[in-house]
């Protein structure tokens, strides 16, 4: 189950991801990303209810970083410390920018 | 020990996690150690429907139980598709970039990373992988 919900305006996107970001959701949330990424120049993805994330999830923010850096900027907010740890041993850390 | 015999395709994925999940909360498995065996039981379970039979499919199943005192789980995931032993493969460069990434390697990776141990063996025509992890 994951929730996704967005704010855009004038080029910039805030998303939040709600419940899990697995195999079975991942398609839906880069559906979500995809259709506001046109012209984004900043995207905040705001991970504060996010629960659970598995390597179909990062494979999603992979993907969304390999196209905001050569547009624009992308950053994950509030990231718990589980997903955090996950970053860490994926090595997601050292091209996310985390705040 | 307790067994789930499936059609090896993501959409039983929900199925699967469920068969884990109750068996995890009836153990009184702690949040953290649950949400590192999901993560493992997804990525292998994924890879079975994704690879082992393809391009058709075919059974998967997976036994779960607990150590003599009650303190480590066990699962298995077994499947009869081609040999595999997903263990053998180089793990992913985790230093490079974002554009020097390739989009997957990271799910063998996380199931090493989050259990105690990982074991691989090819028996009778199956693939075995079997999981241990504390839960406490």
């Amino acid at each position: 189950m994951l929730n996704v919900t967005k704010n855009v305006e004038n080029g910039k996107a805030e998303v939040f991801a709600e419940g899990r970001l697995d195999t079975s959701t991942a398609p839906e949330m880069e559906a979500a990303l995809m259709e506001i990424i046109d012209g984004l120049t900043e995207l905040t993805l705001n991970f504060e209810k996010l629960e659970y994330i598995s390597s179909a999830g990062l494979r999603v923010l992979l993907t969304m970083q390999k196209i905001m850096k050569k547009q624009g900027t992308m950053k994950v907010t509030h990231v718990n410390q589980t997903i955090m740890e996950i970053f860490e041993v994926t090595g997601f850390e050292g091209f996310l920018t985390i705040e | 020990m307790k067994e789930l015999v499936i059609t090896a395709e993501t959409k039983n994925l929900d199925e699967v996690m469920t068969f884990v999940d109750t068996f995890l909360e009836e153990a009184e498995c702690s949040m953290k150690a649950q949400m590192q065996i999901d993560l493992a039981v997804e990525e292998i379970f994924v890879n079975i429907a994704s690879y082992a039979y393809a391009p058709g499919t075919g059974p998967a199943t997976i036994r779960v139980g607990l150590t003599d005192d009650g303190s480590v789980f066990v699962i298995e995931l077994i499947d009869q598709g081609v040999p595999y032993n997903p263990l053998a493969k180089e793990d992913p460069d985790i230093t490079l970039s974002a554009e020097e990434r390739k989009i997957g390697g990271l799910g063998i990776l996380l199931t090493k990373k989050s259990m105690d141990d990982v074991q691989y063996e090819y028996a009778n025509g199956s693939n075995i992988l079997t999981l241990r992890k504390s839960i406490r």
